[in-house]
């Protein structure tokens, strides 16, 4: 980037990280050899959890449904491999709490028999409801790490009437490369996905924006869209975070997502490339998602790139298959900027791994945090508008409603504003502490809400059971009464008898 | 194979090379050359007094750290307290005597920062609460600037007769040299009622290369402007502030100078002279103190040039660049809290954009 | 002299007796807070902080006769938010928050007495008689009621477990201190 341009033509947010992308970027995407055994978890996507509809002992096949979707915002989960379901259990999940979480374990045949599959010929036949539902029973969810389940971003699409879908090539974290490489390496299925989504959604054009520090993807994707003039080629500035869905619909659209509305409703849908390539394979092919792309990247790998590999695969698996130089510092589940930390590595690979970094010590080093000077680098760099000093300096207090007052729930934690300060104070783990304690806080009014109904149903019905049997005591007392009076005029005279003759 | 990492550190799990100790070196850097210029232009004692400042701004914060039983090395290490020293040194007159210097250092530290709780909390800039402080203190010492003698020329003092200037006060020797700064001079002759167009012309010549009597600070403008560009250019300031600041003394200066020539000095004058370039470039741009979005900024900094140009030519002193940054430093709360940037999606006033759809 | 001390007095006598009628007439009715204070607390009526209910509770908050960390079951959440609403500063590392807790069924020891249900504030407790018992979790408030009651020490309470769902990123350790 020319002297001027450093001024002129960058957007004025974001950072410029150095990209680290290459070599592992250029060497040729390998195939994972068939895992011995997958561990494929419930829960990988946005929504509820697949529920398991296999029992363990049953053999199955590479691409049977395992688990199905569970209510409206959910996908279902199929084998990975063929082979037997050894078990049901629990694995730890990518997640920095280290914690478990449900999962299906199959013990790989080595054949990876396919099941049969029941392609479509020509999804442009088919009504866009068809295509959308034979996405959701293939389990496509949205690959960009999101993973929300693609076919309800298809139907909000239409129904919002969206004129436009961007195709998101953006992949601006560092050391990713697993986008690159699947516009590089299959840009057919990623033009044909995204033709498919365009039919489904009902769009008139497609947006590719690619980031113009992949220029072998740009070309690649170039050639394979010559045929379609709908499917635009948009080479964007290499700026992150300008694969985050807000940014790049600004930069290819100049469209702003008011910060209380979805992507859709100012015309825009967005989806990443891997994405409509897996799309291209639900329709095409009949596959439902089953691999993916992986980037294993990082100081401490011997042999850096991409691998296809297996869903449910161990990390552990995929870091022997490239080779260790020495043991990780740090390991990470996507980039560098957004990435879950990982406590160990015996953790499968989920739809939403774009990739796998294992840091030495050098990269893995943390600087010791210091005390804010306000220089103000973290407000020019944040992509947002927001003011992150001013909401950590009141996290860091307690004051989580005076940092929401600072739209706190605007922060898109892409890391900008701890990536550039200079005290390298941790403002994205201030800003999740804080989401994350609002969110609770929210869930314990509801849930003491809920049990205050109940306590109150409750006092009413004892009130209203003792008032009852109140009622009924005092009903029977008065039946016993009457039965009573009406035994007594009987006996009266007797008592006149008497009282008269002690008179 | 298997292996644990202990515990989970939050993304970002990379960062720059960028510190707070980095920035504050470049700042020095950017202002070493004027201050240089100056040590040249005053000679030795020049040079003793912005050593004995330094150190004791470094000595006041240590001592603060001390009390809060923290230790003081790793803080000094981050370079603020030299360069609240180093400013507040440039902005004395420069053969002040040493105590001078010692209780403006320690004054700025101490009850300039640290008092707030240390840096990043101060609400007012150490080096000019320390100087406003010394003004009011002791207002003859603090006014009484000396006419460059050029180190190592004839009559200028040399290392040791420079340390005993410090120490011991101006000998008689060098008495004659003491004279009046230009805003100084303007504002003695307007209040024995001699108008502008007659004194000015024996007023200490305006130099822009800075030969006449000021601070450290003053006298360089063009060297001062140098070090605020660089730093500009290695994006440690914003344009904002300096250019509003500037514009506040000038835009004034102007109009009133040319409504009446006899009682209002020119625009050069005031711009070029007194602290206008040092408080343009280094004082009002200070991280802690100023505000953070640039509409905040312009507002900032042009009223801190606008109450410069006012306290400059109806109030009691010369020069009001430290207070017109420290009255305008009360008033960074408010303006961050009326100009805050707007938020992507949102408008101005935080509302939710409207769906155009 | 006389002048100016008689037009200064003057002065305070017409403040003052503005600031008289004004808190006679703007005076506040009663105390709104009781109500606040008592949508705060769980309003299962335990009984735990030794007042009859949730209201009365409220009652001793507002009169400051009770402390903010009176309420068990609410935990240092709700001892938190009272202390906020009253302003009062309150030591919290003192309150024995073990998270907050709910009660649980050992299914082996319970003979369906149905005891429990009978005293769960919230109706959380499910089962009938001579069958084995099952509490409710959302509906459970950790007033440990059951716990008392239970003849064959079948009902313990458990701290809720931490789920994915509801992990969240500790506060970075500060800088100072």
């Amino acid at each position: 980037m020319g002297f001027l341009d450093r001024f002129l033509k960058a957007p004025s947010w974001g950072v410029h990280p150095e990209d680290h992308k290459r070599p592992a970027a250029d060497a040729p995407l390998r195939l994972f050899p068939s895992p011995e055994r997958v561990f494929m978890p419930l829960s990988q996507h946005v929504g509820g959890a697949a529920r398991p509809i296999v029992l363990v002992g049953q053999k199955v096949l590479k691409g049977q449904l395992i688990a199905e979707a569970q209510g409206n915002i959910s996908a279902p989960i199929h084998a990975p491999v063929s082979g037997t379901i050894s078990a049901v259990g629990e694995v730890t999940a990518p997640h920095p709490s280290g914690l478990p979480f449900k999962a299906i374990t199959i013990e790989s045949d080595g054949q990876d028999r396919w099941i049969e599959t029941d392609p479509l010929a020509d999804p442009f036949a088919a009504t866009p409801e068809e295509v959308a539902r034979r996405s959701a029973l293939a389990g496509v969810v949205g690959l960009g790490g999101a993973t929300f389940p693609s076919a309800v971003k298809f139907a909000l699409g239409k129904r919002l009437k969206v004129g436009t879908l961007i195709v998101n090539g953006g992949e601006c974290e560092p050391y990713l490369s697993s986008d690159d490489r699947i516009m590089r390496d299959f840009p057919e299925q990623v033009v044909d996905g995204a033709r498919i989504v365009m039919h489904a959604i009902g769009a008139s054009e497609a947006l590719v924006g690619i980031e113009d520090n992949k220029p072998e993807a740009i070309a690649a994707m170039r050639k394979a869209a010559e045929p379609y003039p709908e499917v635009k080629i948009r080479p964007v500035p290499a700026r992150y975070p300008m694969g985050s869905d807000k940014q790049l619909i600004q930069t290819l659209t100049g469209k702003e997502v008011p910060s209380d509305a979805r992507a859709a409703e100012v015309g825009v849908l967005v989806h990443n490339v891997s994405t409509c390539a897996a799309v291209h394979k639900a329709i095409r092919l009949g596959h439902p998602l089953v691999e993916r792309i992986v980037t294993l990247n990082g100081g401490a790998i011997a042999t850096p790139g991409n691998v296809y590999a297996p869903l449910g695969t161990m990390i552990s698996d995929l870091l022997a298959f490239v080779g260790l130089k020495e043991a990780p510092s740090r390991l990470i589940l996507g980039g560098p900027m957004m990435g879950t930390p990982l406590l160990h590595d015996r953790i499968p690979i989920v739809k939403g791994a774009s990739g796998i970094l294992a840091f030495d010590a050098a990269e893995a080093f943390v600087p010791e945090a210091g005390p804010c000077i306000r220089c103000g680098n973290c407000t020019k760099a944040c992509p947002m508008g927001l003011l992150p000093l001013e909401m950590a300096a009141r996290i860091r207090v307690g004051d989580l409603e005076g940092a929401e007052a600072y739209a706190l729930q605007d922060c898109i934690s892409c890391g900008c504003c701890a990536y550039v300060c200079p005290s390298h104070i941790p403002l994205v783990q201030y800003f999740s502490h804080a989401k994350g304690e609002l969110t609770n806080a929210e869930r314990t009014k509801l849930r003491t809400d809920a049990t205050k109904r109940l306590a109150e149903a409750k006092t009413a019905r004892i009130e209203r059971e003792n008032r009852e049997k109140a009622e009924a005591a005092a009903r029977r007392k008065a039946e016993r009464e009457a039965a009573k009076a009406a035994a007594a005029p009987a006996a009266t005279p007797v008592a006149e008898q008497t009282q008269g003759a002690s008179a | 194979m298997s292996q644990a990492y202990g515990i989970a550190v939050a993304a970002p799990h990379t960062t720059t090379t960028n510190s707070p100790t980095r920035i504050m070196t470049l700042v020095m850097l950017a202002l070493a050359p004027a201050t240089l210029y100056g040590f040249w232009l005053y000679g030795w004692p020049a040079f003793f007094l912005w050593a004995i400042t330094i150190g004791a701004a470094m000595l006041g914060e240590a001592f603060c750290l001390r009390l809060l039983n923290r230790r003081a090395v790793p803080v000094l290490m981050d370079g603020s307290a030299i360069l609240t020293g180093w400013l507040l040194a440039v902005s004395l007159p420069p053969w002040a005597p040493w105590w001078i210097g010692v209780f403006g250092g320690m004054f700025a530290t101490t009850l300039g920062k640290q008092a707030f709780g240390g840096l990043g909390q101060n609400l007012f800039n150490p080096a000019m609460v320390a100087r406003v402080a010394l003004l009011i203190s002791f207002p003859v010492q603090m006014t009484a600037w000396v006419a460059p003698v050029p180190m190592f020329s004839a009559g200028a003092p040399g290392l040791v007769d420079g340390l005993l200037v410090v120490l011991k006060g101006v000998p008689h020797a060098y008495d004659a040299v003491t004279s009046a700064t230009m805003l100084g001079f303007a504002k003695t002759e307007l209040s024995r009622g001699v108008n502008l167009l007659d004194s000015l012309q024996h007023a200490p010549a305006l130099s822009f290369i800075g030969s006449r009597p000021g601070s450290l600070g003053e006298t360089a403008a063009w060297l001062i402007l140098a070090g605020g560009v660089a730093m500009m250019f290695m994006r440690i300031i914003s344009w904002h502030i300096p250019l509003a600041m500037l514009a506040g003394i000038a835009l004034p200066a102007a109009i009133l100078h040319a409504v009446d020539p006899a009682r209002y000095l020119e625009m050069g004058a005031h711009v070029l002279s007194g602290g206008a370039m040092l408080g343009a470039f280094f004082i009002a741009t200070d991280y802690v103190t100023s505000p953070n979005s640039p509409r905040g900024q312009l507002i900032f900094g042009f009223g801190c040039g606008v109450l410069t140009y006012v306290i400059r030519t109806w109030a009691g002193y010369p020069e009001g660049v430290a207070f017109a940054v420290l009255l305008m430093n009360s008033m960074t709360p408010i303006i961050d809290t009326y100009f805050k940037p707007r938020i992507y999606g949102r408008d101005r006033k935080g509302n939710p954009l409207q769906t155009t759809n | 002299m006389l002048m100016s001390v008689g037009s200064l007095a003057a002065m305070g006598l017409a403040l003052g007796s503005v600031l008289g009628v004004a808190s006679r007439y703007l005076a506040v009715e009663e105390n709104p807070i009781e109500a606040e204070l008592q949508a705060m607390l769980p309003g299962s009526q335990c009984g735990q902080c030794g007042y009859v209910g949730c209201a009365q509770a409220a009652a001793a908050l507002a009169k400051g006769e009770a402390p903010v960390t009176l309420c068990p079951p609410g935990g240092k959440a709700t001892a938190e938010a009272l202390a906020a609403k009253l302003g009062v500063k309150v030591d919290l590392s003192k309150v024995s928050d073990s998270g907050p807790q709910i009660a649980e069924v050992t299914e082996e020891i319970c003979i369906g007495c149905c005891r429990c249900m009978k005293v769960c504030p919230t109706d959380a407790i499910i089962g009938a008689a001579k069958q084995i018992h099952n509490v409710i979790r959302e509906a459970c408030t950790g007033c440990s009621s059951c716990v008392d009651v239970c003849p064959t020490e079948a009902l313990g309470m458990a701290p809720i477990p931490v789920t994915l769902q509801h992990w969240t990123w500790p506060k970075p350790a500060s800088a100072h201190s």
